[in-house]
């Protein structure tokens, strides 16, 4: 996902928000991972948005992408004005209403962004993880916030939301603890990840891998590979993005000069803007954090995992009301892909909303104001939230 | 909270014959639901658990903010996925005429659902037949509106037509209604229907 941050055309906001931990999984009792390893202690950066009813049935969990974190409304102080990543969407009368829904927004194991990854401190050794934090999946991050829920009290969330890798995490909430998950927003995502989707990681991960400060991920005392993920981060937001979203954007224009200027400089707007973003990123992201969790997302395989190769199979346990949702012009994880996760829900007699929204703007289409996703996720949420109360 | 509530006392005639052959609390599905008014009463009214399948981006929308499931796709390809009898009633409501392979959909339809309710203009109508014979034009009627060039509806089909249809396709007819109406508001027509009604509703079965 790429960083937007917009501002509520309305000034709607859920005001100044703190960042809480949750640790757990202490050594002697860690968390056994997919990968068959003992892992602890963990943390979990997280938000909260709103008041949970006294049954605790208005909860909705966000879950964000690859370079998200748990900010995704407000702002941290007045001194810090940056709204979180979904502040168009969650907040006071907006998609994500938090006049009426107790909202958690968590940062996933193996990210940098206050949760324990490969840069956090291994207590054991007084070091950081480095290459020596476990390869943790897609299951993996999601076990991590079932504890965080538990700790919040929340038995059943009336719906887990999130896009991308976000929406990832949401499918596998579905098919991992189907009694827990009343309802689930997958958008723009998909069960795997296809071979064009793998390869992109791949060579995201190659141009880290070959920046010598990496040095095999052992890089926290010394220089950072700043050039190798910089370029990690350009290829990603290719994929975020479209044919037309890019030749509306910048076509051929030439960035700050009238002719090109015969040298390796960044002639054109797009090189332009692809090593601006690629620039400010090194800024708030580490190198290994974007290794570890683009290979669980790549790793992620819901038939196979949990249904012997069957998607119909996966979702066999299946409980929740779905509302999926793909964008015309995501070539990332193409609408097939979701009318494959809405075929599968059908066979399982599970109900299913489906809407393609046309948009321009590629993957990254569910991160932007969009007035036909929010009123989608609005109608479905009051929907899901009437039934809930209902049981 | 949408301000602009549904109101279901303004369901379409035609509509509210089609929801009296509901059962209450039964699964429901509507091919063609446009923007889910029938869905939407039949959820308040007979707390049917319903989907509807529409292809229009904007209609598949305004059927979500109003509380109703919806898939956004073709309802050929859409109904081969449901399981056999994942529904009570499946509702084809004018559309059969836009079908392109209507056996074959009307097959499937009674392999997902234990009853079908169709709808459709009648071309054996009066007016209809009338155009023809005195102007020598393709007929353009309030329910059947479009040029020859411009409809989407691909065939003709009369009352007697269908019943026709339902012997050589081989399914039941268990209820028929010939409807005349006049915007929202219409009435029954018991008296040669085939020429005097302008939609006949059809509740068919294996």
């Amino acid at each position: 996902m790429s960083e937007y941050i917009e501002h509520d055309q309305q000034g709607l906001s859920v005001g100044i928000v703190a960042r809480k931990n949750f640790t757990f999984a202490a050594p002697p009792s860690e968390m056994v991972l997919e990968n068959g390893t003992r892992f602890g202690p963990i943390t979990l950066a997280y938000e909260t948005y709103g008041t949970p009813a006294a049954d605790r049935r208005n909860a909705i969990l966000v879950l964000h992408a690859l370079s998200g974190d748990a900010h995704a409304a407000g702002i941290h102080s007045r001194e810090d004005p940056k709204p979180g990543w979904w502040d168009i969407m969650i907040g006071p009368g907006k998609g994500i209403d938090t006049d009426k829904f107790f909202v958690v927004s968590t940062n996933i194991l193996g990210s940098c962004m206050g949760s324990t990854g490969p840069r956090s401190i291994n207590p054991a050794t007084g070091k950081a993880y480095g290459h020596n934090f476990p390869l943790v999946t897609i299951g993996d991050m999601v076990r991590a916030q079932k504890a965080l829920m538990d700790h919040l009290g929340i038995e059943k969330i009336l719906a887990v939301i999130g896009g991308s890798i976000g929406g990832m995490q949401v499918l596998e909430w579905c098919v991992r603890y189907p009694e827990m998950v009343f309802a689930a927003v997958p958008l723009a995502t998909t069960t795997r990840h296809s071979a064009l989707a793998i390869a992109f990681n791949e060579v995201a991960r190659q141009a880290i891998m070959a920046d010598p400060n990496w040095n095999h991920g052992d890089y926290y005392q010394g220089p950072r590979p700043d050039m190798g993920l910089a370029v990690a981060r350009m290829i990603g937001h290719i994929t975020y993005l479209s044919d037309e979203a890019m030749r509306h954007k910048f076509g051929r224009r030439l960035q700050d000069k009238s002719d090109f200027s015969f040298n390796f400089d960044a002639d054109f707007q797009v090189e332009s803007y692809l090593r601006y973003q690629g620039t400010k990123f090194v800024e708030r992201f580490d190198a290994n954090s974007f290794l570890y969790i683009t290979k669980a997302a790549d790793y992620f395989d819901l038939e196979r995992q949990h249904g012997a190769g069957s998607l119909v199979g996966a979702f066999a346990k299946g409980k929740a009301r779905f509302l999926v949702v793909s964008f015309t012009s995501d070539w990332l994880y193409p609408t097939y892909q979701s009318r494959a996760i809405v075929k599968a829900l059908k066979k399982n007699g599970l109900e299913v909303s489906f809407c393609e929204i046309e948009a321009e703007w590629g993957h990254d289409a569910f991160l932007l104001p969009n007035t036909r996703l929010t009123s989608l996720i609005k109608g479905f949420l009051e929907r899901v939230y009437t039934e809930i109360r209902q049981q | 909270m949408s301000t602009l509530k549904f109101d279901n006392n303004s369901i379409r005639f035609d509509l509210q014959i089609i929801a009296a052959w509901v059962a209450p609390n039964s699964r429901v599905l509507d091919l063609g639901c446009g923007t889910g008014d029938l869905l939407s009463y039949l959820k308040t009214r007979k707390k049917v658990r319903g989907t509807g399948i529409e292809h229009d981006e904007e209609k598949v929308a305004q059927c979500v903010e109003k509380g109703v499931t919806v898939l956004q796709g073709d309802i050929n390809a859409e109904v081969l996925d449901y399981p056999d009898e994942a529904f009570d009633t499946v509702i084809l409501s004018q559309t059969l005429q836009q079908v392109y392979e209507p056996a074959a959909l009307l097959r499937t339809i009674l392999r997902i659902g234990k009853k079908a309710v169709v709808s459709f203009p009648n071309f054996g109508h009066w007016l209809v037949r009338l155009q023809l014979l005195l102007t020598g034009y393709a007929p353009v009627t309030r329910q059947l509106p479009y040029e020859w060039y411009d409809t989407p509806n691909i065939r003709v089909i009369s009352i007697k037509d269908f019943r026709r249809f339902a012997r050589t396709v081989g399914f039941k007819i268990f209820k028929e209604t010939a409807i005349r109406v006049n915007g929202r508001e219409g009435r029954t027509i018991g008296f040669i229907p085939n020429l005097r009604a302008s939609f006949g509703i059809f509740l068919i079965g294996k």
